[in-house]
């Protein structure tokens, strides 16, 4: 519990280099969100930034915004006028996180029996399909496998719709291209760390006692193959959060990934910070889960803190 | 080369075990053939990458244009060679300032030691945590998509990997008997640097330098793809995959051959590390 305690303590630093950074980089674009093709008029522009207090000093701003993040407020949106940050962002969080989650739970499905599966036979065809297949799904990129999933099963085959957002059938290309994207360096991951721990000794005892394999493999070994597998968790949901950018871009999905895209584009100074505060939040939090779960599953781990 | 079949594996060279590996010799010479291709563009290609013929436009492969031509009638097997100039470009030079950063950090948080070192390093530990592809986009986007910049922003945030393993090696070398011995020689820092880390580094260094390549090419990729790296009339991979899939149901092929040799491109270099990492860094695990 004090270890919990201490990272959610280290977390506020890291945060406080995450605003700052982020601050000054979105304040130094070149174009303020004002500019328009038709100017316009300088008073309504005065007035506009006097509304938004763009016009104080740089220093005092980032005081302004750093005090009001602390009671969870992301000030207003300069682009969706009317409409706070808070209030663009949390609507489009849950089509955010249930794809993500979905792709996830996909990826981890997958990933993780394929990975057992080939290091009980190495060197098979068991092994060497699909670590062929997970090397390939490696080196294509989500905006490569996005594109011909689309060419294949929507224009070619018709089964599902292109793009669009809405019913359950608008999740399934999205999630498989993010899932599988997840799942290839996971196959291997787990692979690796089964080829580790087959050849211990408690493996051979628990054959030796006459366990059926399938629960050799699956309770006993995998238990302990696991921990790289869950370490790799957070590196994995920061890749799931870049190849959302990609993917609801790509199918039209009204999520986070794409509201972080054109608020850039638009130079929404706010909700570029907003977001960015948003994704730094969740894969802090993300990574700590996974120490966590490591430490609750590894006792050597939990001691040595 | 006969030598090889009876040597044992401990005589054996980094060279001779490299050779044995077959996809990464093949991987190896593909790289090179795409390299020299896209080097030599200007020359070689069939038309200007950005010469335009509305007449002959959104035409489908045919025997004047092999790979079809785009909306504009600018023929795809032209830009594919300058889009992977730009893309290898990007690839090369940015691991090179992630070399030199990642080397020189590494070295220096190893050679002092102590409380520092500690320091150093959790900073990499801090940095790596946040959310990179973020400050990518954004460093991209507010100083100008100009080339130099992606170059920075790309190898900025690539380095962090490489710190960490040339600052691994580095304290396994400075306990090692020989630098100890130098160190009793009065040998200098830059001295021991120059004539005993970079060469006990080199293998590691060269390894790791092959396995960021396609990583780095992939970032760069991924911000083109959002239309936020290079910028028309250039090209990138990246860049062609993307308006490839904005029109993918009337034109397929202007997805697919962007999409085929990247992705050949990236298994390649990634084929290769591999086999350069078992020749050269035997200690290291194969997985």
């Amino acid at each position: 519990m004090r270890y919990v305690f201490k990272r959610l303590i280290e977390m506020v630093p890291v945060m406080l280099i995450v605003v700052t950074a982020t601050f000054f980089l979105a304040h130094a674009v070149p174009g303020g969100p004002f500019d328009k093709e038709r100017p316009l008029p300088a008073e309504v522009k005065a007035r506009l930034e006097e509304y938004y207090g763009l016009d104080r000093p740089i220093y005092v701003q980032w005081w302004n915004y750093v005090s009001r993040l602390a009671q969870g407020d992301l000030g207003p949106s300069l682009k969706y006028p009317g409409w706070t940050v808070n209030e663009v962002i949390g609507s489009r969080i849950p089509v955010s996180i249930s794809l993500g989650l979905v792709a996830l739970l996909l990826a981890i499905l997958i990933g993780v029996p394929v990975g057992v599966l080939a290091a009980v036979r190495p060197n098979s065809w068991l092994d060497r399909v699909p670590m062929g297949f997970s090397l390939i799904g490696i080196c294509v990129p989500s905006f490569v496998l996005g594109p011909l999933f689309a060419l294949v099963f929507s224009l070619g085959l018709g089964w599902v719709p292109p793009c669009g957002w809405g019913s359950a059938i608008h999740f399934i290309l999205p999630a498989c291209t993010l899932g599988l994207i997840t799942a290839a360096p996971l196959a291997r991951l787990t692979r690796g760390s089964m080829m580790e721990v087959r050849s211990l000794d408690y493996i051979r005892t628990a054959y030796a006692k006459g366990v059926p394999p399938l629960r050799v493999w699956f309770v006993h070994a995998l238990r302990n193959a696991l921990l790289p597998v869950i370490t790799y968790l957070g590196p994995a949901a920061a890749a799931l959060v870049s190849g959302s950018f990609v993917v609801e871009s790509l199918f039209d999905v009204p999520g986070l990934g794409r509201l972080f895209v054109s608020a850039i584009i638009n130079r929404d100074v706010t909700l570029i910070l907003g977001t960015t505060i948003i994704y730094a939040v969740a894969l802090l939090v993300l990574n700590l889960l996974a120490d966590l779960t490591n430490a609750a599953l590894n006792p050597r781990i939990a001691r040595a803190r | 080369m006969m030598a090889s079949t009876v040597s044992t594996y401990q005589t054996e060279t980094g060279w001779q075990r490299f050779r044995k590996d077959r996809m990464a010799v093949w991987s190896g010479c593909f790289l090179v053939v795409v390299a020299l291709l896209c080097a030599l563009s200007p020359w070689i290609s069939p038309y200007p990458y950005m010469a335009q013929n509305l007449e002959a436009s959104a035409m489908g492969p045919s025997a004047s244009h092999w790979l079809g031509t785009d909306l504009l009638g600018r023929d795809v097997l032209s830009r594919l060679l300058q889009g992977g100039a730009i893309s290898l470009f990007v690839g090369f030079i940015a691991t090179a300032v992630a070399l030199f950063v990642g080397i020189i950090y590494g070295v220096l948080a190893a050679e002092i030691g102590g409380r520092t070192e500690d320091g150093l390093m959790r900073i990499v530990d801090i940095v790596s945590t946040l959310p990179l592809t973020l400050i990518v986009i954004l460093a991209t986007v507010l100083f100008g998509q100009n080339m130099p910049m992606i170059f920075l922003a790309v190898g900025g945030v690539s380095w962090l990997t490489m710190a960490r393993i040339i600052r691994n090696q580095t304290r396994e070398l400075k306990g090692s008997q020989f630098v100890q011995a130098a160190v009793a020689l009065g040998q200098s820092r830059l001295g021991i640097f120059r004539y005993h880390y970079l060469p006990n580094l080199a293998g590691t260094i060269a390894v790791c330098a092959t396995l960021t390549v396609p990583g780095v090419m992939l970032l760069e990729a991924f911000v083109s793809f959002l239309g936020l790296g290079v910028k028309a009339p250039m090209t990138s991979w990246g860049l062609m995959i993307k308006e490839g899939a904005d029109i993918m149901e009337e034109c397929p092929w202007l997805l697919i051959s962007p999409s085929v040799v990247f992705a050949l491109t990236l298994l390649s270099l990634n084929f290769l590390g591999d086999g350069l990492r078992d020749a050269f860094d035997p200690r290291s695990s194969k997985r």
